[in-house]
Protein backbone atom coordinates (compact mmCIF):
# COMPACT_ATOMS: atom_id res chain seq x y z
CA UNK A 1 0.00 0.00 0.00
CA UNK A 2 1.44 3.07 -0.99
CA UNK A 3 1.76 6.26 1.19
CA UNK A 4 2.66 9.28 2.33
CA UNK A 5 4.93 11.04 5.30
CA UNK A 6 4.81 14.89 5.53
CA UNK A 7 7.66 16.37 8.04
CA UNK A 8 6.92 19.75 8.57
CA UNK A 9 9.15 22.10 10.37
CA UNK A 10 7.93 24.11 12.94
CA UNK A 11 8.60 27.63 15.31
CA UNK A 12 7.77 25.24 17.81
CA UNK A 13 8.75 21.69 17.07
CA UNK A 14 8.43 19.12 14.06
CA UNK A 15 5.22 16.82 12.82
CA UNK A 16 5.07 13.99 11.22
CA UNK A 17 2.12 13.32 9.10
CA UNK A 18 1.39 10.28 7.16
CA UNK A 19 -1.64 9.37 5.41
CA UNK A 20 -2.45 6.10 2.40
CA UNK A 21 -1.88 6.98 -1.38
CA UNK A 22 -5.61 8.55 -1.27
CA UNK A 23 -3.86 11.34 0.95
CA UNK A 24 -7.65 11.78 2.68
CA UNK A 25 -7.42 10.93 6.64
CA UNK A 26 -4.08 11.45 8.69
CA UNK A 27 -2.42 10.91 11.16
CA UNK A 28 -0.92 13.57 13.10
CA UNK A 29 2.65 12.74 15.61
CA UNK A 30 4.46 15.11 17.20
CA UNK A 31 5.17 17.88 17.90
CA UNK A 32 8.53 16.55 18.32
CA UNK A 33 11.65 18.62 19.89
CA UNK A 34 8.82 20.56 21.41
CA UNK A 35 9.29 24.24 21.73
CA UNK A 36 12.35 24.09 19.57
CA UNK A 37 13.01 26.09 15.52
CA UNK A 38 12.63 22.90 13.17
CA UNK A 39 14.04 24.89 10.15
CA UNK A 40 14.11 22.11 8.04
CA UNK A 41 13.63 18.04 8.03
CA UNK A 42 14.33 15.50 5.04
CA UNK A 43 14.34 12.08 4.61
CA UNK A 44 17.09 9.83 2.38
CA UNK A 45 16.09 9.29 -0.86
CA UNK A 46 18.13 6.13 -0.03
CA UNK A 47 16.84 4.94 2.57
CA UNK A 48 13.52 6.57 3.67
CA UNK A 49 13.37 5.55 7.36
CA UNK A 50 16.58 7.85 8.15
CA UNK A 51 15.61 11.58 8.28
CA UNK A 52 17.96 13.97 9.53
CA UNK A 53 16.53 17.26 11.49
CA UNK A 54 17.60 20.49 11.91
CA UNK A 55 16.30 21.75 16.09
CA UNK A 56 17.61 25.25 16.60
CA UNK A 57 16.66 27.82 19.80
CA UNK A 58 18.13 31.62 20.31
CA UNK A 59 19.11 30.42 23.68
CA UNK A 60 20.78 26.79 23.15
CA UNK A 61 21.79 27.15 19.52
CA UNK A 62 22.09 24.25 16.92
CA UNK A 63 21.00 21.00 17.47
CA UNK A 64 21.31 17.86 14.56
CA UNK A 65 18.52 15.23 15.15
CA UNK A 66 18.56 12.05 13.53
CA UNK A 67 16.70 8.99 13.03
CA UNK A 68 16.73 5.29 11.82
CA UNK A 69 13.07 4.67 12.10
CA UNK A 70 11.21 7.23 10.34
CA UNK A 71 10.70 9.34 13.06
CA UNK A 72 9.33 7.39 16.03
CA UNK A 73 12.96 8.03 17.84
CA UNK A 74 15.41 10.35 17.34
CA UNK A 75 19.00 10.50 18.41
CA UNK A 76 20.78 14.17 18.98
CA UNK A 77 23.58 13.52 16.84
CA UNK A 78 27.43 15.86 15.64
CA UNK A 79 26.28 19.83 15.79
CA UNK A 80 29.80 21.16 15.35
CA UNK A 81 30.32 23.42 12.41
CA UNK A 82 33.50 25.12 12.27
CA UNK A 83 34.07 26.80 9.39
CA UNK A 84 37.37 25.56 7.68
CA UNK A 85 40.53 27.84 8.59
CA UNK A 86 39.85 31.43 9.81
CA UNK A 87 36.77 32.71 8.64
CA UNK A 88 37.14 36.06 7.42
CA UNK A 89 34.43 38.59 6.57
CA UNK A 90 31.19 39.11 4.65
CA UNK A 91 29.75 42.35 4.33
CA UNK A 92 27.44 43.67 7.08
CA UNK A 93 24.11 45.30 6.37
CA UNK A 94 25.71 48.55 6.69
CA UNK A 95 28.35 47.62 3.93
CA UNK A 96 31.01 46.89 6.58
CA UNK A 97 33.44 43.94 6.60
CA UNK A 98 31.84 41.78 9.69
CA UNK A 99 33.14 38.23 10.41
CA UNK A 100 31.48 34.98 9.65
CA UNK A 101 29.64 33.63 12.51
CA UNK A 102 27.85 30.49 12.64
CA UNK A 103 24.24 30.76 13.50
CA UNK A 104 21.87 27.78 12.67
CA UNK A 105 21.48 25.18 9.93
CA UNK A 106 18.43 26.08 7.21
CA UNK A 107 18.66 23.36 5.28
CA UNK A 108 19.18 19.41 5.34
CA UNK A 109 19.78 18.05 2.37
CA UNK A 110 20.37 14.03 2.29
CA UNK A 111 22.25 12.34 0.06
CA UNK A 112 20.62 10.55 -3.23
CA UNK A 113 22.70 7.45 -2.94
CA UNK A 114 24.17 7.14 0.45
CA UNK A 115 22.03 7.51 4.17
CA UNK A 116 24.73 8.33 5.90
CA UNK A 117 26.12 11.19 3.94
CA UNK A 118 24.16 14.49 4.09
CA UNK A 119 24.79 18.07 3.53
CA UNK A 120 23.63 21.06 5.87
CA UNK A 121 23.02 24.93 4.69
CA UNK A 122 24.00 26.97 7.71
CA UNK A 123 23.60 30.53 8.31
CA UNK A 124 26.25 32.49 8.14
CA UNK A 125 26.58 31.34 4.76
CA UNK A 126 28.54 28.07 4.21
CA UNK A 127 27.72 24.44 3.21
CA UNK A 128 28.94 21.05 4.89
CA UNK A 129 28.91 17.89 4.70
CA UNK A 130 28.34 14.61 7.03
CA UNK A 131 29.92 11.36 5.94
CA UNK A 132 28.92 9.40 8.80
CA UNK A 133 25.07 10.25 9.61
CA UNK A 134 25.10 13.62 11.07
CA UNK A 135 28.09 12.84 13.35
CA UNK A 136 30.96 15.36 12.11
CA UNK A 137 30.71 17.83 9.74
CA UNK A 138 33.43 19.35 7.35
CA UNK A 139 32.75 22.33 5.14
CA UNK A 140 33.28 22.64 1.69
CA UNK A 141 34.79 25.81 1.69
CA UNK A 142 35.60 26.61 -1.82
CA UNK A 143 32.40 28.17 -1.73
CA UNK A 144 32.81 30.39 1.05
CA UNK A 145 36.29 31.07 0.24
CA UNK A 146 35.01 32.13 -3.51
CA UNK A 147 36.70 35.49 -4.36
CA UNK A 148 32.88 37.18 -4.24
CA UNK A 149 32.70 35.53 -0.50
CA UNK A 150 33.45 39.40 1.22
CA UNK A 151 31.04 40.68 -1.01
CA UNK A 152 28.03 38.49 0.28
CA UNK A 153 25.37 40.74 2.71
CA UNK A 154 22.28 39.40 4.29
CA UNK A 155 19.39 39.25 3.07
CA UNK A 156 16.36 40.39 5.84
CA UNK A 157 16.56 36.99 7.40
CA UNK A 158 20.07 36.43 7.50
CA UNK A 159 22.43 35.27 5.91
CA UNK A 160 21.78 31.66 4.97
CA UNK A 161 22.29 29.51 2.78
CA UNK A 162 19.14 27.82 2.30
CA UNK A 163 18.70 25.56 -1.15
CA UNK A 164 20.76 22.57 -1.64
CA UNK A 165 20.08 20.96 -4.97
CA UNK A 166 21.96 17.32 -5.67
CA UNK A 167 21.88 16.97 -9.89
CA UNK A 168 21.16 13.11 -9.93
CA UNK A 169 22.22 12.46 -13.41
CA UNK A 170 25.94 14.11 -12.65
CA UNK A 171 27.31 13.03 -8.69
CA UNK A 172 29.55 16.06 -8.97
CA UNK A 173 27.36 18.50 -9.75
CA UNK A 174 25.51 20.62 -7.06
CA UNK A 175 23.44 24.00 -7.15
CA UNK A 176 22.99 25.90 -4.15
CA UNK A 177 21.15 29.65 -3.23
CA UNK A 178 22.11 31.99 -0.74
CA UNK A 179 20.34 35.25 0.43
CA UNK A 180 21.73 37.62 -0.78
CA UNK A 181 24.54 36.18 -2.45
CA UNK A 182 22.88 34.53 -5.06
CA UNK A 183 23.30 31.05 -6.82
CA UNK A 184 26.09 28.97 -7.04
CA UNK A 185 27.34 25.75 -8.94
CA UNK A 186 29.70 23.27 -7.95
CA UNK A 187 31.06 20.86 -11.12
CA UNK A 188 33.62 18.99 -8.86
CA UNK A 189 31.68 17.34 -6.00
CA UNK A 190 31.37 20.82 -4.03
CA UNK A 191 35.80 21.67 -4.37
CA UNK A 192 35.22 24.98 -6.62
CA UNK A 193 31.94 26.92 -7.10
CA UNK A 194 30.83 29.16 -9.35
CA UNK A 195 28.12 32.27 -9.22
CA UNK A 196 25.15 31.36 -11.97
CA UNK A 197 23.25 34.76 -11.53
CA UNK A 198 23.94 36.08 -15.05
CA UNK A 199 20.30 37.21 -16.57
CA UNK A 200 19.75 38.11 -13.01
CA UNK A 201 18.41 41.83 -12.57
CA UNK A 202 17.48 42.69 -9.01
CA UNK A 203 16.97 46.89 -8.92
CA UNK A 204 17.93 47.64 -5.18
CA UNK A 205 22.07 46.38 -6.05
CA UNK A 206 24.05 49.90 -6.85
CA UNK A 207 24.65 47.27 -10.14
CA UNK A 208 21.37 45.50 -10.65
CA UNK A 209 22.87 42.92 -12.50
CA UNK A 210 25.91 42.43 -10.43
CA UNK A 211 27.91 38.53 -10.43
CA UNK A 212 26.52 38.19 -6.92
CA UNK A 213 24.31 39.83 -4.40
CA UNK A 214 20.74 38.61 -5.54
CA UNK A 215 18.46 37.57 -3.07
CA UNK A 216 17.87 34.35 -4.09
CA UNK A 217 14.77 33.06 -2.48
CA UNK A 218 14.40 29.03 -3.61
CA UNK A 219 14.97 27.04 -6.71
CA UNK A 220 13.87 23.75 -8.03
CA UNK A 221 14.92 21.55 -10.10
CA UNK A 222 13.17 18.24 -11.98
CA UNK A 223 15.46 15.39 -11.55
CA UNK A 224 14.49 13.69 -15.13
CA UNK A 225 15.66 17.35 -16.75
CA UNK A 226 18.62 18.34 -14.55
CA UNK A 227 19.57 21.17 -16.48
CA UNK A 228 16.83 23.27 -16.41
CA UNK A 229 16.03 25.28 -13.14
CA UNK A 230 13.22 27.71 -11.74
CA UNK A 231 14.02 30.29 -9.72
CA UNK A 232 11.89 32.57 -6.93
CA UNK A 233 13.83 35.33 -6.94
CA UNK A 234 13.06 38.22 -4.32
CA UNK A 235 11.04 39.72 -7.05
CA UNK A 236 10.63 37.53 -10.41
CA UNK A 237 10.48 34.23 -11.05
CA UNK A 238 13.42 33.11 -13.30
CA UNK A 239 13.84 29.75 -15.43
CA UNK A 240 17.48 28.71 -16.33
CA UNK A 241 17.90 25.73 -19.70
CA UNK A 242 21.65 25.98 -19.38
CA UNK A 243 22.20 24.83 -15.62
CA UNK A 244 22.15 28.23 -14.36
CA UNK A 245 24.68 29.47 -16.85
CA UNK A 246 22.10 32.09 -17.31
CA UNK A 247 18.30 32.91 -16.83
CA UNK A 248 15.37 34.50 -18.32
CA UNK A 249 12.53 35.88 -16.31
CA UNK A 250 8.95 33.92 -16.55
CA UNK A 251 6.25 35.74 -14.28
CA UNK A 252 4.30 36.36 -17.33
CA UNK A 253 0.88 37.34 -15.76
CA UNK A 254 1.64 36.22 -12.17
CA UNK A 255 -0.15 38.90 -10.30
CA UNK A 256 2.65 39.92 -8.06
CA UNK A 257 5.88 37.85 -9.03
CA UNK A 258 7.27 38.27 -5.56
CA UNK A 259 7.21 35.28 -3.20
CA UNK A 260 9.24 32.74 -1.84
CA UNK A 261 8.59 29.00 -2.48
CA UNK A 262 8.69 27.16 -6.08
CA UNK A 263 8.48 23.62 -6.80
CA UNK A 264 8.25 21.27 -10.25
CA UNK A 265 5.51 18.58 -10.67
CA UNK A 266 6.71 15.04 -9.87
CA UNK A 267 5.86 13.77 -13.18
CA UNK A 268 5.60 17.20 -15.82
CA UNK A 269 8.82 18.79 -15.46
CA UNK A 270 7.67 21.84 -17.09
CA UNK A 271 4.66 22.18 -14.83
CA UNK A 272 5.64 24.34 -11.88
CA UNK A 273 4.05 26.07 -8.84
CA UNK A 274 4.21 29.22 -6.87
CA UNK A 275 2.75 30.80 -4.30
CA UNK A 276 2.72 34.81 -5.05
CA UNK A 277 3.22 37.12 -2.10
CA UNK A 278 2.22 40.57 -2.12
CA UNK A 279 5.11 42.47 -1.88
CA UNK A 280 8.81 42.63 0.04
CA UNK A 281 7.16 44.78 2.76
CA UNK A 282 3.77 42.97 2.69
CA UNK A 283 4.66 39.55 3.14
CA UNK A 284 0.78 38.18 2.44
CA UNK A 285 -1.18 37.20 -0.17
CA UNK A 286 -2.42 39.40 -2.53
CA UNK A 287 -6.04 40.68 -1.99
CA UNK A 288 -6.26 38.27 1.02
CA UNK A 289 -6.33 35.27 -1.10
CA UNK A 290 -4.61 32.33 -1.07
CA UNK A 291 -3.63 31.10 -4.18
CA UNK A 292 -1.35 28.39 -5.57
CA UNK A 293 -0.26 29.63 -9.44
CA UNK A 294 0.87 26.39 -11.84
CA UNK A 295 2.55 27.16 -15.06
CA UNK A 296 2.16 23.96 -16.94
CA UNK A 297 4.43 25.69 -19.80
CA UNK A 298 7.56 26.23 -17.16
CA UNK A 299 7.01 29.68 -16.56
CA UNK A 300 4.94 32.68 -18.25
CA UNK A 301 0.98 30.85 -18.39
CA UNK A 302 0.36 30.86 -15.31
CA UNK A 303 -3.32 29.84 -13.61
CA UNK A 304 -4.50 30.36 -10.49
CA UNK A 305 -5.79 27.22 -8.55
CA UNK A 306 -7.92 28.05 -5.36
CA UNK A 307 -10.09 25.51 -4.79
CA UNK A 308 -10.36 24.65 -0.98
CA UNK A 309 -7.93 27.60 -0.51
CA UNK A 310 -8.74 30.96 1.95
CA UNK A 311 -10.20 33.46 -0.71
CA UNK A 312 -10.89 36.29 2.12
CA UNK A 313 -8.85 37.82 4.96
CA UNK A 314 -6.26 35.60 4.43
CA UNK A 315 -3.15 36.81 5.45
CA UNK A 316 -0.63 33.97 5.97
CA UNK A 317 3.22 33.65 4.41
CA UNK A 318 4.56 30.85 2.37
CA UNK A 319 8.48 30.64 3.73
CA UNK A 320 11.11 29.00 1.05
CA UNK A 321 11.06 25.46 2.28
CA UNK A 322 7.65 25.13 3.00
CA UNK A 323 6.50 23.88 -0.39
CA UNK A 324 7.02 19.98 -1.43
CA UNK A 325 5.61 17.26 -3.89
CA UNK A 326 4.77 13.71 -3.42
CA UNK A 327 5.27 10.90 -6.45
CA UNK A 328 1.98 9.60 -6.42
CA UNK A 329 0.74 8.84 -9.72
CA UNK A 330 -1.36 11.75 -9.08
CA UNK A 331 0.92 13.78 -7.73
CA UNK A 332 0.70 15.32 -4.72
CA UNK A 333 1.34 19.07 -3.78
CA UNK A 334 1.71 20.45 0.03
CA UNK A 335 3.07 23.81 1.83
CA UNK A 336 2.64 24.72 4.73
CA UNK A 337 1.88 28.51 6.30
CA UNK A 338 3.13 30.95 8.36
CA UNK A 339 -0.50 30.50 10.33
CA UNK A 340 0.20 26.95 10.97
CA UNK A 341 -1.82 25.53 8.27
CA UNK A 342 -0.66 22.49 5.88
CA UNK A 343 -2.52 22.42 2.36
CA UNK A 344 -2.64 18.95 0.57
CA UNK A 345 -3.59 18.78 -3.32
CA UNK A 346 -3.74 14.98 -4.44
CA UNK A 347 -4.77 16.04 -7.97
CA UNK A 348 -1.64 18.35 -8.73
CA UNK A 349 -3.32 21.74 -7.82
CA UNK A 350 -6.71 21.50 -8.66
CA UNK A 351 -7.70 20.59 -5.40
CA UNK A 352 -6.51 21.50 -1.74
CA UNK A 353 -7.64 20.96 1.45
CA UNK A 354 -5.96 21.56 5.00
CA UNK A 355 -4.18 18.71 6.61
CA UNK A 356 -3.91 20.57 9.61
CA UNK A 357 -4.92 23.48 10.66
CA UNK A 358 -3.35 25.12 13.97
CA UNK A 359 0.31 24.02 14.06
CA UNK A 360 3.20 26.74 14.68
CA UNK A 361 4.03 28.77 12.20
CA UNK A 362 5.39 26.57 9.43
CA UNK A 363 9.12 26.91 8.52
CA UNK A 364 9.37 23.71 6.49
CA UNK A 365 7.50 21.34 4.60
CA UNK A 366 9.20 17.77 3.02
CA UNK A 367 7.15 14.66 1.69
CA UNK A 368 8.72 11.22 1.79
CA UNK A 369 6.48 9.17 -1.05
CA UNK A 370 6.55 5.66 0.65
CA UNK A 371 6.53 2.16 -1.52
CA UNK B 1 46.73 12.21 44.99
CA UNK B 2 48.16 15.88 44.77
CA UNK B 3 51.86 16.54 45.09
CA UNK B 4 51.63 17.34 48.55
CA UNK B 5 50.63 13.89 48.85
CA UNK B 6 47.02 14.43 50.21
CA UNK B 7 43.80 13.05 47.90
CA UNK B 8 42.24 16.01 46.05
CA UNK B 9 38.67 17.24 47.40
CA UNK B 10 36.03 15.49 46.13
CA UNK B 11 32.79 17.46 45.41
CA UNK B 12 28.90 16.70 44.63
CA UNK B 13 27.62 19.36 42.76
CA UNK B 14 23.62 19.54 42.22
CA UNK B 15 22.97 21.13 38.90
CA UNK B 16 19.41 22.42 38.02
CA UNK B 17 19.09 22.43 34.03
CA UNK B 18 16.38 24.34 32.25
CA UNK B 19 13.55 21.80 31.31
CA UNK B 20 14.87 21.74 26.79
CA UNK B 21 18.21 21.20 28.40
CA UNK B 22 16.36 18.05 30.54
CA UNK B 23 14.66 17.26 27.41
CA UNK B 24 17.49 16.89 25.18
CA UNK B 25 19.87 15.27 27.89
CA UNK B 26 17.19 13.01 29.26
CA UNK B 27 17.12 13.60 32.43
CA UNK B 28 14.41 14.61 35.12
CA UNK B 29 15.17 16.82 37.88
CA UNK B 30 18.79 18.09 39.25
CA UNK B 31 21.79 16.51 38.01
CA UNK B 32 24.74 15.57 40.43
CA UNK B 33 28.21 15.47 39.33
CA UNK B 34 31.22 14.68 40.85
CA UNK B 35 34.55 16.63 40.79
CA UNK B 36 37.89 16.46 42.51
CA UNK B 37 39.65 20.06 43.26
CA UNK B 38 38.46 23.15 42.46
CA UNK B 39 34.64 23.77 41.21
CA UNK B 40 34.64 25.87 38.58
CA UNK B 41 31.99 27.05 35.67
CA UNK B 42 34.46 25.55 33.17
CA UNK B 43 34.81 22.27 35.33
CA UNK B 44 30.94 21.68 35.97
CA UNK B 45 30.08 22.64 32.43
CA UNK B 46 32.92 20.20 30.99
CA UNK B 47 31.71 17.26 33.39
CA UNK B 48 28.02 18.02 32.22
CA UNK B 49 29.40 18.22 28.39
CA UNK B 50 31.10 14.73 29.14
CA UNK B 51 28.39 13.19 30.76
CA UNK B 52 25.49 14.29 28.28
CA UNK B 53 27.30 14.64 24.87
CA UNK B 54 23.64 15.62 23.68
CA UNK B 55 24.26 18.91 25.57
CA UNK B 56 27.82 20.16 23.58
CA UNK B 57 27.14 23.79 22.29
CA UNK B 58 24.05 24.08 23.77
CA UNK B 59 25.46 26.32 27.21
CA UNK B 60 28.49 27.47 25.39
CA UNK B 61 30.17 27.62 21.97
CA UNK B 62 32.04 24.44 20.71
CA UNK B 63 34.58 26.19 19.39
CA UNK B 64 35.03 29.60 21.77
CA UNK B 65 33.99 28.22 24.41
CA UNK B 66 32.23 31.25 25.46
CA UNK B 67 29.07 31.16 27.51
CA UNK B 68 25.98 31.38 25.20
CA UNK B 69 24.28 35.12 24.86
CA UNK B 70 20.98 34.14 26.20
CA UNK B 71 22.06 31.56 28.97
CA UNK B 72 22.93 32.33 32.54
CA UNK B 73 24.64 30.75 35.20
CA UNK B 74 23.18 31.55 38.97
CA UNK B 75 23.71 30.08 41.87
CA UNK B 76 23.05 31.55 46.13
CA UNK B 77 21.46 34.26 44.73
CA UNK B 78 24.26 35.81 42.46
CA UNK B 79 24.26 36.11 38.81
CA UNK B 80 27.54 34.38 37.99
CA UNK B 81 27.25 34.76 34.52
CA UNK B 82 30.26 37.32 33.55
CA UNK B 83 32.67 35.88 36.31
CA UNK B 84 35.59 34.05 34.61
CA UNK B 85 34.90 30.44 34.10
CA UNK B 86 37.62 29.33 36.26
CA UNK B 87 36.91 31.40 39.16
CA UNK B 88 36.03 29.10 42.17
CA UNK B 89 32.66 28.99 43.30
CA UNK B 90 30.92 29.77 46.08
CA UNK B 91 31.64 27.10 49.09
CA UNK B 92 28.01 26.45 49.10
CA UNK B 93 27.74 25.34 45.55
CA UNK B 94 31.44 23.13 46.03
CA UNK B 95 29.56 21.31 49.66
CA UNK B 96 26.14 20.85 47.64
CA UNK B 97 24.50 23.20 49.43
CA UNK B 98 23.61 25.11 47.00
CA UNK B 99 22.76 24.47 43.34
CA UNK B 100 24.19 25.61 39.89
CA UNK B 101 21.60 27.10 38.12
CA UNK B 102 21.87 26.98 34.38
CA UNK B 103 19.39 29.36 33.23
CA UNK B 104 17.49 30.54 30.26
CA UNK B 105 17.80 34.28 29.63
CA UNK B 106 14.01 36.36 29.61
CA UNK B 107 14.69 37.39 26.20
CA UNK B 108 12.53 37.21 23.10
CA UNK B 109 11.33 39.57 19.61
CA UNK B 110 13.20 38.51 17.22
CA UNK B 111 12.37 38.13 13.23
CA UNK B 112 12.24 35.43 11.43
CA UNK B 113 12.20 35.85 7.77
CA UNK B 114 13.01 32.05 6.52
Amino acid sequence: MSGVRVLAGTKKGAFILTSDGKREHWDVSGPHFAGWEIYHMKGSPADPNRLYASQSSGWFGQIIQRSSDAGKTWEPVGNKFAYDGVPGTHQWYDGTPHPWEFKRVWHLEPSLRDPDMVYAGVEDAAIFRSNDAGQNWTELSGLRGHDTGPRWQPGAGGMCLHTIILDPANEGRMYIAISAAGAFRTDDGGASWRPINRGLHSAMLPEPTADVGHCVHHVAMHPSRPGVLFMQKHWDVMRSDDSGDSWYEVSGNLPTDFGFVIDTHAHEPNTIYVVPIKSDSEHYPPDGKLRVYRSRTGGNEWEALSNGLPQSDCYVNVLRDAMAVDSLDTCGIYFGTTGGQVYVSPDAGDHWKPIVRDLPAILSVEVQTLA
Amino acid sequence: MSSSGEAPVRHTVHVVLPAHLRTLARVSGDVEIELEGPVTQRRILDAIEARFPALLGTMRDQITLQRRPFVRFFACQQDLSHESPDAPLPDAVASGAEPFLVVGAIAGGRNVAL
